[in-house]
Protein backbone atom coordinates (compact mmCIF):
# COMPACT_ATOMS: atom_id res chain seq x y z
CA UNK A 1 0.00 0.00 0.00
CA UNK A 2 1.22 3.27 -1.27
CA UNK A 3 -1.41 5.38 0.66
CA UNK A 4 -1.79 7.21 -2.22
CA UNK A 5 -5.16 9.21 -2.52
CA UNK A 6 -7.20 12.08 -4.08
CA UNK A 7 -9.10 14.33 -1.88
CA UNK A 8 -11.81 17.17 -2.55
CA UNK A 9 -15.19 18.89 -2.01
CA UNK A 10 -18.00 17.48 -3.56
CA UNK A 11 -21.59 18.47 -4.05
CA UNK A 12 -23.41 15.28 -2.94
CA UNK A 13 -27.26 14.58 -2.44
CA UNK A 14 -28.47 14.48 0.71
CA UNK A 15 -31.50 14.08 2.99
CA UNK A 16 -34.76 15.06 0.42
CA UNK A 17 -32.16 15.30 -2.76
CA UNK A 18 -30.40 18.54 -1.42
CA UNK A 19 -27.24 19.63 -3.00
CA UNK A 20 -25.00 19.61 0.27
CA UNK A 21 -21.00 19.59 0.64
CA UNK A 22 -19.60 16.96 1.82
CA UNK A 23 -15.50 16.15 1.58
CA UNK A 24 -14.57 12.84 -0.41
CA UNK A 25 -11.49 10.78 -0.21
CA UNK A 26 -10.56 8.47 -1.76
CA UNK A 27 -8.10 5.44 -2.47
CA UNK A 28 -6.13 5.44 -5.92
CA UNK A 29 -4.02 2.24 -5.10
CA UNK A 30 -6.13 0.09 -5.32
CA UNK A 31 -8.43 -2.08 -7.29
CA UNK A 32 -11.45 -2.49 -5.02
CA UNK A 33 -12.47 -1.08 -1.45
CA UNK A 34 -14.66 -0.89 0.88
CA UNK A 35 -16.14 2.64 2.19
CA UNK A 36 -16.93 4.70 5.36
CA UNK A 37 -19.51 7.75 6.03
CA UNK A 38 -18.05 10.08 8.58
CA UNK A 39 -20.04 12.05 10.70
CA UNK A 40 -18.43 15.13 12.18
CA UNK A 41 -18.53 16.39 15.67
CA UNK A 42 -21.13 18.72 17.34
CA UNK A 43 -17.94 21.32 16.21
CA UNK A 44 -18.83 20.60 13.07
CA UNK A 45 -17.13 20.03 9.24
CA UNK A 46 -13.58 21.04 10.63
CA UNK A 47 -9.94 20.13 9.23
CA UNK A 48 -8.81 17.75 11.43
CA UNK A 49 -12.91 15.72 10.42
CA UNK A 50 -10.99 15.90 7.16
CA UNK A 51 -7.83 14.49 8.06
CA UNK A 52 -9.90 11.66 9.71
CA UNK A 53 -11.38 10.83 5.93
CA UNK A 54 -8.12 11.50 4.34
CA UNK A 55 -6.99 8.63 7.42
CA UNK A 56 -9.10 6.12 6.10
CA UNK A 57 -8.26 6.54 2.26
CA UNK A 58 -4.81 6.37 3.07
CA UNK A 59 -5.52 3.13 4.56
CA UNK A 60 -7.64 1.52 1.66
CA UNK A 61 -11.23 3.39 2.25
CA UNK A 62 -13.56 5.48 0.22
CA UNK A 63 -14.68 8.10 2.66
CA UNK A 64 -17.41 10.90 2.67
CA UNK A 65 -17.83 13.34 5.10
CA UNK A 66 -21.19 15.49 5.02
CA UNK A 67 -21.16 18.83 5.73
CA UNK A 68 -24.31 18.12 8.57
CA UNK A 69 -24.35 22.22 9.10
CA UNK A 70 -24.63 23.52 5.28
CA UNK A 71 -28.03 24.07 5.26
CA UNK A 72 -27.58 26.48 8.22
CA UNK A 73 -24.78 28.56 6.86
CA UNK A 74 -23.27 27.86 3.38
CA UNK A 75 -19.94 28.58 2.80
CA UNK A 76 -19.30 30.04 6.25
CA UNK A 77 -16.47 28.90 8.46
CA UNK A 78 -17.20 25.43 10.25
CA UNK A 79 -16.99 26.87 13.73
CA UNK A 80 -19.46 30.05 12.52
CA UNK A 81 -22.16 27.14 10.81
CA UNK A 82 -21.57 25.44 13.83
CA UNK A 83 -22.13 28.22 16.22
CA UNK A 84 -25.24 28.76 13.93
CA UNK A 85 -26.39 25.01 14.30
CA UNK A 86 -26.06 24.62 17.95
CA UNK A 87 -28.14 28.30 18.37
CA UNK A 88 -30.73 26.57 16.47
CA UNK A 89 -31.29 24.20 18.74
CA UNK A 90 -29.18 21.57 16.70
CA UNK A 91 -30.39 19.37 13.73
CA UNK A 92 -33.40 17.09 13.21
CA UNK A 93 -31.98 13.62 13.23
CA UNK A 94 -33.64 12.69 10.24
CA UNK A 95 -32.25 14.81 8.25
CA UNK A 96 -29.10 13.50 9.38
CA UNK A 97 -30.20 10.30 8.43
CA UNK A 98 -31.06 11.21 4.64
CA UNK A 99 -27.90 13.00 4.45
CA UNK A 100 -25.69 10.22 5.51
CA UNK A 101 -27.74 7.98 3.68
CA UNK A 102 -26.55 10.44 0.35
CA UNK A 103 -22.95 9.77 1.03
CA UNK A 104 -23.93 6.11 1.41
CA UNK A 105 -25.51 5.78 -1.95
CA UNK A 106 -22.91 8.44 -3.52
CA UNK A 107 -19.86 5.93 -1.96
CA UNK A 108 -21.72 2.74 -3.23
CA UNK A 109 -21.75 4.18 -6.83
CA UNK A 110 -18.24 4.41 -7.12
CA UNK A 111 -16.73 2.33 -9.51
CA UNK A 112 -14.40 0.68 -7.52
CA UNK A 113 -16.48 0.20 -4.77
CA UNK A 114 -16.77 -3.28 -3.22
CA UNK A 115 -20.51 -2.30 -2.05
CA UNK A 116 -20.15 -2.11 1.63
CA UNK A 117 -20.35 0.93 3.82
CA UNK A 118 -19.67 1.65 7.48
CA UNK A 119 -20.47 4.65 9.24
CA UNK A 120 -18.31 6.06 11.82
CA UNK A 121 -18.83 9.21 14.16
CA UNK A 122 -17.32 11.34 16.99
CA UNK A 123 -18.87 13.12 19.67
CA UNK A 124 -22.56 14.07 18.77
CA UNK A 125 -21.79 12.46 15.76
CA UNK A 126 -21.73 9.27 17.90
CA UNK A 127 -24.93 9.21 18.98
CA UNK A 128 -25.83 10.04 15.01
CA UNK A 129 -23.29 6.99 13.55
CA UNK A 130 -25.35 4.49 15.98
CA UNK A 131 -28.76 6.15 15.01
CA UNK A 132 -27.78 5.91 11.12
CA UNK A 133 -26.77 2.39 11.99
CA UNK A 134 -30.32 1.72 12.99
CA UNK A 135 -32.30 2.81 9.96
CA UNK A 136 -29.65 1.99 6.92
CA UNK A 137 -28.14 -0.18 5.44
CA UNK A 138 -24.72 -0.31 6.43
CA UNK A 139 -22.46 -3.26 7.34
CA UNK A 140 -20.60 -1.48 10.33
CA UNK A 141 -21.28 0.85 12.84
CA UNK A 142 -18.18 2.99 14.72
CA UNK A 143 -19.72 4.81 17.67
CA UNK A 144 -16.82 7.35 19.18
CA UNK A 145 -17.77 8.54 22.63
CA UNK A 146 -21.11 9.39 21.61
CA UNK A 147 -23.12 10.88 24.32
CA UNK A 148 -27.39 10.31 24.92
CA UNK A 149 -27.39 6.81 22.59
CA UNK A 150 -28.48 6.27 26.00
CA UNK A 151 -29.56 7.86 28.81
CA UNK A 152 -31.98 11.02 28.96
CA UNK A 153 -30.45 14.96 28.47
CA UNK A 154 -31.95 16.96 31.28
CA UNK A 155 -35.50 18.70 30.02
CA UNK A 156 -33.92 21.92 29.97
CA UNK A 157 -31.21 21.41 27.04
CA UNK A 158 -32.40 23.26 24.37
CA UNK A 159 -30.92 20.70 21.40
CA UNK A 160 -33.03 18.21 19.92
CA UNK A 161 -31.58 15.65 21.39
CA UNK A 162 -33.10 11.97 22.09
CA UNK A 163 -31.61 8.63 22.75
CA UNK A 164 -31.53 6.50 19.97
CA UNK A 165 -31.17 3.21 21.80
CA UNK A 166 -34.54 1.62 21.54
CA UNK A 167 -33.82 1.61 17.52
CA UNK A 168 -31.27 -0.95 18.20
CA UNK A 169 -33.41 -3.91 16.69
CA UNK A 170 -32.56 -1.92 13.33
CA UNK A 171 -28.90 -2.43 13.16
CA UNK A 172 -27.82 -4.59 10.32
CA UNK A 173 -24.34 -4.84 10.90
CA UNK A 174 -21.70 -5.10 13.72
CA UNK A 175 -21.09 -2.25 16.33
CA UNK A 176 -17.51 -1.00 17.74
CA UNK A 177 -17.90 1.72 20.85
CA UNK A 178 -14.64 3.54 21.45
CA UNK A 179 -14.90 5.41 24.71
CA UNK A 180 -13.29 7.29 27.91
CA UNK A 181 -13.12 5.67 31.48
CA UNK A 182 -13.11 9.10 32.72
CA UNK A 183 -15.93 10.77 29.95
CA UNK A 184 -19.23 11.88 31.61
CA UNK A 185 -21.17 12.17 28.42
CA UNK A 186 -21.35 9.19 27.75
CA UNK A 187 -20.37 7.85 31.30
CA UNK A 188 -18.87 4.52 31.43
CA UNK A 189 -22.02 3.16 33.76
CA UNK A 190 -24.14 4.35 30.16
CA UNK A 191 -21.53 2.47 28.41
CA UNK A 192 -22.64 -0.41 30.46
CA UNK A 193 -26.17 0.13 29.54
CA UNK A 194 -25.80 0.16 26.30
CA UNK A 195 -23.85 -2.95 25.86
CA UNK A 196 -26.85 -4.54 27.62
CA UNK A 197 -29.16 -3.35 25.63
CA UNK A 198 -27.40 -4.43 22.47
CA UNK A 199 -27.05 -7.59 23.99
CA UNK A 200 -30.16 -8.15 24.79
CA UNK A 201 -30.81 -7.30 21.11
CA UNK A 202 -29.23 -9.78 20.03
CA UNK A 203 -26.60 -7.83 18.23
CA UNK A 204 -22.71 -7.99 17.51
CA UNK A 205 -20.78 -5.59 19.23
CA UNK A 206 -16.94 -4.60 20.35
CA UNK A 207 -16.80 -1.84 23.05
CA UNK A 208 -13.45 -0.73 24.54
CA UNK A 209 -13.06 1.58 27.11
CA UNK A 210 -9.66 3.38 27.79
CA UNK A 211 -8.21 4.22 30.82
CA UNK A 212 -6.55 7.60 31.61
CA UNK A 213 -8.82 9.05 28.46
CA UNK A 214 -12.12 11.13 28.52
CA UNK A 215 -14.15 12.70 25.85
CA UNK A 216 -12.67 13.32 22.65
CA UNK A 217 -9.30 11.09 22.70
CA UNK A 218 -8.86 10.97 18.76
CA UNK A 219 -8.72 14.97 19.10
CA UNK A 220 -5.12 15.51 18.11
CA UNK A 221 -5.53 19.32 17.74
CA UNK A 222 -7.06 19.66 21.33
CA UNK A 223 -6.16 18.57 24.81
CA UNK A 224 -8.36 16.28 24.97
CA UNK A 225 -6.04 14.11 22.70
CA UNK A 226 -4.22 10.55 24.35
CA UNK A 227 -2.02 9.33 21.85
CA UNK A 228 -2.41 5.88 23.42
CA UNK A 229 -6.09 5.74 23.51
CA UNK A 230 -5.96 6.84 20.54
CA UNK A 231 -3.40 4.71 18.60
CA UNK A 232 -5.05 1.67 19.88
CA UNK A 233 -8.37 2.93 18.89
CA UNK A 234 -7.33 3.42 15.36
CA UNK A 235 -6.07 -0.12 15.73
CA UNK A 236 -9.34 -1.09 16.22
CA UNK A 237 -11.09 0.70 13.75
CA UNK A 238 -9.36 -0.71 10.88
CA UNK A 239 -9.03 -4.69 12.38
CA UNK A 240 -13.18 -3.91 12.19
CA UNK A 241 -13.44 -2.31 8.98
CA UNK A 242 -11.05 -4.97 7.23
CA UNK A 243 -13.70 -7.39 9.34
CA UNK A 244 -17.05 -5.36 8.12
CA UNK A 245 -16.59 -3.67 4.89
CA UNK A 246 -13.27 -5.70 3.31
CA UNK B 1 -18.44 18.03 28.28
CA UNK B 2 -20.21 18.04 25.57
CA UNK B 3 -22.93 18.25 26.86
CA UNK B 4 -25.11 20.32 24.49
CA UNK B 5 -26.25 22.71 27.77
CA UNK B 6 -27.07 25.61 25.55
CA UNK B 7 -28.50 28.98 27.34
CA UNK B 8 -29.67 31.30 24.60
CA UNK B 9 -31.24 34.76 24.51
CA UNK B 10 -32.50 37.44 22.31
CA UNK B 11 -30.60 41.07 22.23
CA UNK B 12 -29.98 43.96 20.67
CA UNK B 13 -26.40 45.06 19.79
CA UNK B 14 -23.77 45.87 17.43
CA UNK B 15 -20.52 43.76 16.93
CA UNK B 16 -17.51 44.18 14.84
CA UNK B 17 -16.73 41.27 11.95
CA UNK B 18 -14.27 41.07 9.79
CA UNK B 19 -16.69 42.74 7.43
CA UNK B 20 -17.54 45.72 9.67
CA UNK B 21 -20.32 46.72 12.41
CA UNK B 22 -23.21 45.06 11.72
CA UNK B 23 -26.55 44.23 14.11
CA UNK B 24 -26.69 41.41 16.39
CA UNK B 25 -29.59 39.65 17.32
CA UNK B 26 -29.08 36.21 19.26
CA UNK B 27 -26.63 34.75 21.50
CA UNK B 28 -25.46 31.60 22.85
CA UNK B 29 -23.84 30.60 25.96
CA UNK B 30 -22.20 27.25 26.93
CA UNK B 31 -19.76 25.44 28.61
CA UNK B 32 -18.46 23.06 26.07
CA UNK B 33 -15.05 22.21 23.99
CA UNK B 34 -13.57 25.05 22.39
CA UNK B 35 -12.17 25.22 18.94
CA UNK B 36 -9.01 27.77 19.40
CA UNK B 37 -8.66 28.24 23.35
CA UNK B 38 -6.49 26.17 24.71
CA UNK B 39 -8.32 23.98 27.68
CA UNK B 40 -10.27 20.85 27.07
CA UNK B 41 -13.32 22.86 28.25
CA UNK B 42 -14.23 26.63 28.15
CA UNK B 43 -16.88 29.16 28.28
CA UNK B 44 -18.09 30.12 25.26
CA UNK B 45 -20.22 33.20 23.96
CA UNK B 46 -21.76 33.54 20.13
CA UNK B 47 -23.13 36.58 19.28
CA UNK B 48 -25.31 36.30 16.34
CA UNK B 49 -27.21 37.86 13.37
CA UNK B 50 -28.99 34.53 11.48
CA UNK B 51 -31.66 36.85 9.75
CA UNK B 52 -31.68 37.33 6.37
CA UNK B 53 -30.00 33.58 5.24
CA UNK B 54 -26.55 34.53 6.41
CA UNK B 55 -24.71 34.40 9.14
CA UNK B 56 -22.63 36.78 11.50
CA UNK B 57 -20.96 35.79 14.28
CA UNK B 58 -18.36 36.61 16.96
CA UNK B 59 -16.86 34.16 19.29
CA UNK B 60 -15.24 34.17 22.78
CA UNK B 61 -14.15 31.37 24.30
CA UNK B 62 -12.32 31.84 27.78
CA UNK B 63 -11.63 29.86 31.09
CA UNK B 64 -14.07 30.04 33.73
CA UNK B 65 -12.30 32.32 35.91
CA UNK B 66 -12.36 34.90 33.39
CA UNK B 67 -15.62 34.42 32.15
CA UNK B 68 -16.64 35.36 35.79
CA UNK B 69 -15.21 38.50 35.65
CA UNK B 70 -15.98 39.52 33.09
CA UNK B 71 -19.97 38.95 33.39
CA UNK B 72 -19.11 40.95 37.12
CA UNK B 73 -16.92 43.84 35.26
CA UNK B 74 -20.05 43.62 33.19
CA UNK B 75 -22.68 44.01 35.88
CA UNK B 76 -20.58 46.36 38.12
CA UNK B 77 -20.43 48.69 35.32
CA UNK B 78 -24.40 48.58 34.62
CA UNK B 79 -24.73 49.53 37.99
CA UNK B 80 -22.33 52.67 38.41
CA UNK B 81 -24.09 53.75 35.37
CA UNK B 82 -26.59 56.61 36.23
CA UNK B 83 -29.67 55.05 35.01
CA UNK B 84 -30.76 58.03 33.11
CA UNK B 85 -28.15 56.66 30.93
CA UNK B 86 -29.25 53.11 30.95
CA UNK B 87 -32.64 54.14 29.46
CA UNK B 88 -30.92 56.27 27.36
CA UNK B 89 -29.51 53.03 25.41
CA UNK B 90 -32.43 51.33 25.26
CA UNK B 91 -33.73 52.28 22.00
Amino acid sequence: MTHNLRAETLTIQGHRGDAIEAYVAVPTDVDQHGSIVVIHHLPGYDETTKEIARRFAANGYAAVMPNLYHREAPGADPDDAAAIARANGGIPDEQVVGDVEGAMNYLKALPTANGKVASIGFCSGGRQSFLVGCRLPLEGVIDCYGAFVVGTPPAEFPLRVTPVVGEAAGLRGEVLGLFGAEDQFPTPAQVDELAEALRAAGKTFTFRTYQNAGHAFFSSDRPSYRVEAANEGWREIFTFLSRTVG
Amino acid sequence: MCTYQTETLRLRASAKTPRGWVSMTDASVYFDHPVHFPATHALMIDVLNTSGGGVERVGLEMDAVSARNLAETILRALDNAPASLLDDSVV
